[in-house]
């Protein structure tokens, strides 16, 4: 399952198949989630209102919670269960994971920030795949900087260019655009859209809203008051679709 | 009057060296110390919270006589590490000793806030990136915590520099060994007509403090641009 590290996205075309099936219960406080849902390839959406529990999902799927209960599984990799007592570690899971505010981090240019994963997860340097994948973000004209000196829009494109050079083999995305104004949302939306075409590795897209949903995703998976509520195709949005802010 | 004599030189050299090594001796505890107050929570943390800052509250010679029954020849510890042939008692290590105690709280200090202050999720960050827990720290907090540990190396090597009761209790005044810039000028006001001499190394101990505010400062601006610009 874990592909060799020479290997490029391009040729990991029986990756589109794999399967990440999730079956969870966790409780916080007075929250308590328990979800089941199975995400084949594509882009699979978590989607729900504020609150729902969506953010904590990814946070389980990532290994940076533990569940009380259940089974995390990437095709035949499994990531955590609680019947075996197996709970991979975050940075053995091989999962990307780009989070709402960037984490970029701040000590680092864009440059030595794009290498990070690729540098902790010991692969070879793959100068091809860097510029490819910093053509696909437009973010050339950026290595040299510093996040602090990045706008919100910029920060995001180098947090999902970072997550995508450790070549892992599924994308978590927590409301990637949620922090940013509209306009900085149209700007990031058709490098999403080229990164679900071009990169093919499964991803995890967490929105609450439908308007950004429907252009990325093809599946989706409803959240509320942390249950899965429905579960299907993009017809499911279709009561947003009226109050669609796009 | 501004020509230091060799006895001066002597103890300026020897002031520098046993501040510079009690600070470097004590930053790799006072980083694992200020980490475990920070982060972790066990028994005794409070305990352990309140031993760190003892030298800062106690009377310096206080601190100074508990180090002589402890680390001297004939101490419990000093006992078993002279069989070893490191020998702390009359010696400038035992100097060194007594002011990287006495600097300790102030190192541990600085860097404990400055951990405490760290994005935790950036270490989360880090982990989903493949890096594991002493990577997360090497790459992610240490780096982020530079800033708090150049505040608290110079807080150490300043307060190692004047540090006076603790040492002159453990391990004497002796010129050459033990005699530090402080102890000096002690020295010189005891006995007539040193008052010139007292008055250099006055001068000079001002200055030393003087170039260590003013190197820690431009480190950590250099540090602290890292976080907000190229």
């Amino acid at each position: 399952m874990i592909p060799n590290s020479g290997e490029r996205f391009s040729d990991r075309i029986r990756l589109e198949q794999s399967m990440l099936a999730v079956d969870v219960e966790k409780r916080l406080g007075d929250f308590e989630l328990a979800a089941k849902f199975e995400a084949a390839g594509g882009v699979t959406a978590l989607f729900g209102p504020s609150g729902a529990g969506k953010s904590t999902l990814v946070n389980l799927i990532a290994g940076l919670l533990a569940p009380d209960r259940g089974r995390i599984a990437l095709d035949d990799h499994v990531l955590f269960d609680s019947a075996t007592g197996i709970n991979l570690p975050p940075h053995r899971r091989r999962i990307g994971y780009v989070f709402q505010e960037g984490r970029l981090f701040p000590h680092l240019t864009v440059a030595q920030n794009l290498d990070y994963g690729r540098w902790m997860q010991k692969l070879p340097a793959d100068t091809a795949e860097t510029e490819r994948v910093v053509s696909l973000l437009d973010i050339g004209h950026l290595l040299r900087r510093r996040p602090g000196r990045l706008s919100g829009g910029e920060r995001q494109r180098v947090a999902m260019g970072r997550a995508l050079l450790m070549k892992p083999l599924l994308l978590l995305l927590d409301e990637p655009l949620a922090s940013l104004d509209r306009a900085r949302k149209l700007e990031i939306l058709p490098y999403l859209a080229r990164l679900r075409d071009e990169a093919k590795i499964p991803m995890i897209y967490v929105s609450h809203q439908a308007g950004e949903i429907v252009r990325i995703a093809s599946q989706v998976v409803r959240i509320e008051d942390g249950r899965v509520v429905a579960d299907g195709g993009l017809e499911l949005l279709d009561a947003e679709r009226k109050e669609m802010v796009f | 009057m501004f020509d230091l004599s060799p006895d001066e030189w002597i103890a300026i050299r020897l002031s520098l060296r046993i501040a510079l090594v009690a600070t470097t001796v004590a930053l790799p505890f006072g980083i694992a110390i200020a980490w475990l107050l920070a982060r972790k929570d066990f028994w005794g943390k409070s305990l352990l919270d309140g031993i760190v800052h003892l030298p800062l509250v106690l009377p310096p010679v206080v601190t100074g006589y508990l180090l002589l029954i402890t680390f001297g020849r004939r101490g419990t510890i000093g006992g078993f590490l002279a069989d070893l042939g490191i020998v702390f008692s009359f010696r400038w290590t035992g100097a060194a000793l007594a002011c990287g105690v006495m600097g300790f709280p102030l190192l541990v200090r600085a860097i404990r806030l400055s951990f405490e202050v760290i994005d935790r999720r950036l270490e989360d960050a880090a982990a989903t990136l493949g890096a594991n827990r002493i990577w997360v720290f090497l790459t992610v907090t240490l780096p982020l915590a530079l800033p708090g540990l150049i505040a608290g190396m110079v807080l150490c090597f300043a307060k190692a520099l004047g540090e006076f009761g603790a040492t002159i209790t453990f391990v004497s005044n002796i010129p050459g060994e033990t005699q530090t810039i402080s102890a000096a000028i002690y020295t010189y006001t005891q006995i007539p007509n040193a008052d010139a001499a007292a008055l250099r190394l006055v001068l000079v101990a001002i200055v030393i403090s003087l170039a260590a505010l003013v190197v820690s400062e431009w480190f950590a601006r250099r540090a602290g641009l890292r976080y907000h610009g190229d």
